[in-house]
């Protein structure tokens, strides 16, 4: 007879209570008809209506979408292009240097990265009057931060490709920028889309950069959240919270299948070639 | 397609280089490539001919890609120049030049089905859309994927793929065409039919085809002329025949199929019958030395093919031309069709033996066992003198 191993499935227990439990929790408690957080006053879903009356939260939610979006666009066309020059010219002078520039921001502490963008915004107002604290100081600074994920992103992408594809292309008559559009950017998508989705979720769930670099009246959805629960947990703040985890798990779940009925897809026509190779 | 219908023969239109007034399609002069301190291809010069299917062949870092890459356009010499059908192509890009090269990768463009891959090339032709169809459609037909026209590259085993770049590579009609190691990710069945298939394709279009490889077989089956390089320099160019039957210096000897090679000194010269001594063999051997014999008194090395060498049991009489040498069996391969001797002379050196097993004979009845003194006899036609 096998021993069980009782340590191991305790740990696997734990490890995922750990993880899972708080959430759970908090989306139980969204449905607490109670005002107080963590007493239980029967159930109800008023908390979610009275969030679709919340202007606040609607204006709040729609500006982090909006800054989200653009930042993670501007991000990725930069990114891409620093790590297209990081990964194909080996050569260049001030290479090492540039690329410890690049990815610095991955390392430096976020509260540093803040009151730096909010002094040089503060300076630069002064000289021409350009950028107003808001919307786009608080786009411009996390274009900053996502720029360094990107540019990760598809330099190791890039690193791990076949030259030769593209210079096959150039050898049956393209030139280089034809050959970055018809061969390197479709092959190197899945790096940038990555790199797209990985930007627009740091810039959705920043906060301290956000709290340096924001303005009167330009308050994002986490930075209302949290002065919000700065005063206690409230009710209509777990349905928010909740909200949000629903449509996250989703995405991620949706994003799963697809990946997982092409993989499928892929292995099928593996074994055709091999079976019409017979 | 215009296809040559002219049959093999061996005058001179069929062997340019023996001609010296043809003119060479490709010329390739005195061209350097450095990287950084290493010098990859040292003052390379030569010619190739119109319809010629060249191989260039070597060792790992021996500079032949790198040469080939230079005739494809992605690597500028560091010096000399490179002539195509007479025009300077030294300094023009790669997309601008009518040559196009199958990687040893395939390089297949992984988002493309295998009809966008082949038709890639045609882009910029200033086609219409049926005529780039069509051409498209010829090409799938001589490489016999036309039932896989829609697949994606990785949806093909490793034939097809490579059958999927020839196709591409072919697509614009180049004038030259550079194979960058064409078999070598192929298992060895599917090499020697592709190899026919290629000489075929080859044949049929009459472009020029300059092949890379480091497998010597491949390259003695496919090629009208091969050059060997070693260290950056070409070491012999010549026929298949030319580089196995007469190689000219050790390297190449010893690079091309198996070889037994000692050193010895001239003896003596009379008319083109030169003796050797050769101290390792215990006596004089006697060579047919073909062109201008080398003076008594140098140092040379004599090679044999290990086939050129009979072997037998009993003493050969003395009315057997040739020389003859006794030693002992002390190895023995049996590969079926043929069987391999090793075998210890008195002087301690070893000789390769090649017989084919040309009789059917049980194991009892074989022309030479383990321990068992043999006989050894070559003619002086199959001996090489080399000097280099």
């Amino acid at each position: 007879m096998k021993r069980r191993p009782y340590f191991l499935i305790f740990a696997l227990i734990f490890g995922y209570a750990f993880f899972y439990v708080p959430i759970a929790s908090m989306i139980f408690y969204s449905f607490n008809k109670s005002r107080l957080a963590t007493v239980w006053g029967g159930f109800s879903t008023e908390w979610y209506g009275k969030l679709l009356d919340n202007q606040q939260v609607l204006d709040a939610a729609w500006l982090s979408l909006r800054i989200a979006f653009v930042s993670a666009t501007v991000a990725t066309i930069l990114g891409t292009m620093a790590g297209m020059a990081l990964a194909r010219f080996a050569g260049f002078r001030g290479r090492t240097l540039f690329s410890g520039l690049v990815s610095a921001p991955l390392v430096m502490p976020e509260v540093i990265t803040g009151i730096s963008l909010v002094l040089f915004f503060i300076a630069l107002n002064g000289m021409i009057g350009w950028p107003t604290r808001g919307f786009t100081t608080i786009t411009l600074a996390h274009i900053t931060f996502s720029l360094s994920y990107v540019t990760v992103v598809v330099q190791s992408r890039l690193a791990s490709m076949d030259r030769a594809v593209e210079e096959a292309a150039m050898d049956l008559g393209s030139k280089p920028l034809r050959v970055l559009f018809d061969v390197t950017l479709p092959i190197i998508a899945p790096a940038i889309i990555a790199g797209w989705l990985l930007s627009f979720t740091l810039s959705l769930d920043d906060v301290v950069i956000t709290a340096f670099t924001n303005g009167p009246g330009s308050t994002t959805l986490p930075l209302y959240i949290f002065s919000k629960v700065r005063l206690g947990v409230t009710p209509d703040m777990n349905a928010l919270a909740t909200i949000i985890v629903v449509l996250v798990g989703s995405g991620v779940a949706l994003a799963g299948w697809i990946m997982h009925r092409a993989e499928k897809r892929r292995e099928r026509d593996v074994q055709m070639a091999i079976a019409a190779n017979k | 397609m215009d296809v040559d219908t002219k049959p093999h023969s061996s005058d001179k239109s069929d062997k340019p280089w023996l001609d010296p007034k043809a003119k060479p399609f490709i010329r390739i002069d005195g061209v350097t490539k450095k990287f950084g301190e290493f010098t990859a291809v040292d003052n390379v010069s030569l010619d190739i001919f119109k319809g010629e299917l060249f191989a260039l062949l070597g060792g790992s870092g021996c500079g032949k890609t790198t040469l080939l890459r230079m005739l494809a356009g992605f690597e500028m010499p560091s010096g000399g120049r490179l002539f195509l059908d007479g025009q300077d192509m030294t300094e023009i890009p790669p997309y601008e030049r009518p040559v196009n090269m199958m990687f040893q990768s395939y390089a297949l463009f992984p988002h493309m089905t295998v009809e966008k891959n082949v038709g890639y090339g045609l882009k910029h032709e200033g086609m219409t859309d049926a005529q780039r169809k069509d051409r498209v459609k010829e090409l799938l037909d001589l490489v016999q994927l036309t039932p896989l026209a829609g697949r994606k590259p990785h949806q093909l085993s490793g034939g097809q793929r490579q059958r999927v770049a020839l196709a591409r590579a072919l697509a614009k009609r180049p004038k030259v065409l550079l194979l960058d190691e064409p078999l070598g990710a192929l298992d060895k069945k599917l090499r020697e039919q592709t190899q026919f298939e290629l000489i075929n394709i080859q044949y049929k279009l009459g472009v020029t085809f300059i092949v890379v490889t480091h497998d010597q077989e491949e390259a003695m089956t496919l090629a009208t002329r091969i050059a060997v390089m070693d260290q950056g320099v070409i070491r012999q160019i010549g026929t298949p025949t030319e580089i196995y039957e007469f190689p000219r210096t050790r390297f190449v000897a010893d690079f091309i199929g198996s070889i037994n090679i000692f050193d010895g000194e001239v003896k003596s010269v009379d008319k083109n019958r030169v003796t050797v001594s050769a101290p390792a063999l215990g006596s004089n051997v006697i060579v047919d030395h073909q062109g201008e014999p080398p003076a008594p008194g140098t140092k040379v090395s004599i090679a044999m093919r290990p086939e050129k060498i009979a072997i037998e049991r009993k003493e050969p009489g003395a009315e057997a031309a040739g020389n003859t040498i006794a030693g002992k069996v002390i190895d023995l391969g049996y590969f079926g069709k043929d069987s391999l001797y090793r075998v210890k002379l008195p002087s301690g050196a070893m000789v390769r033996v090649n017989a084919v097993n040309s009789r059917r004979a049980g194991e009892s009845e074989r022309v030479a066992v383990w321990e068992d003194d043999v006989w050894l006899t070559f003619a002086p036609s199959s001996v090489i003198i080399l000097t280099e």
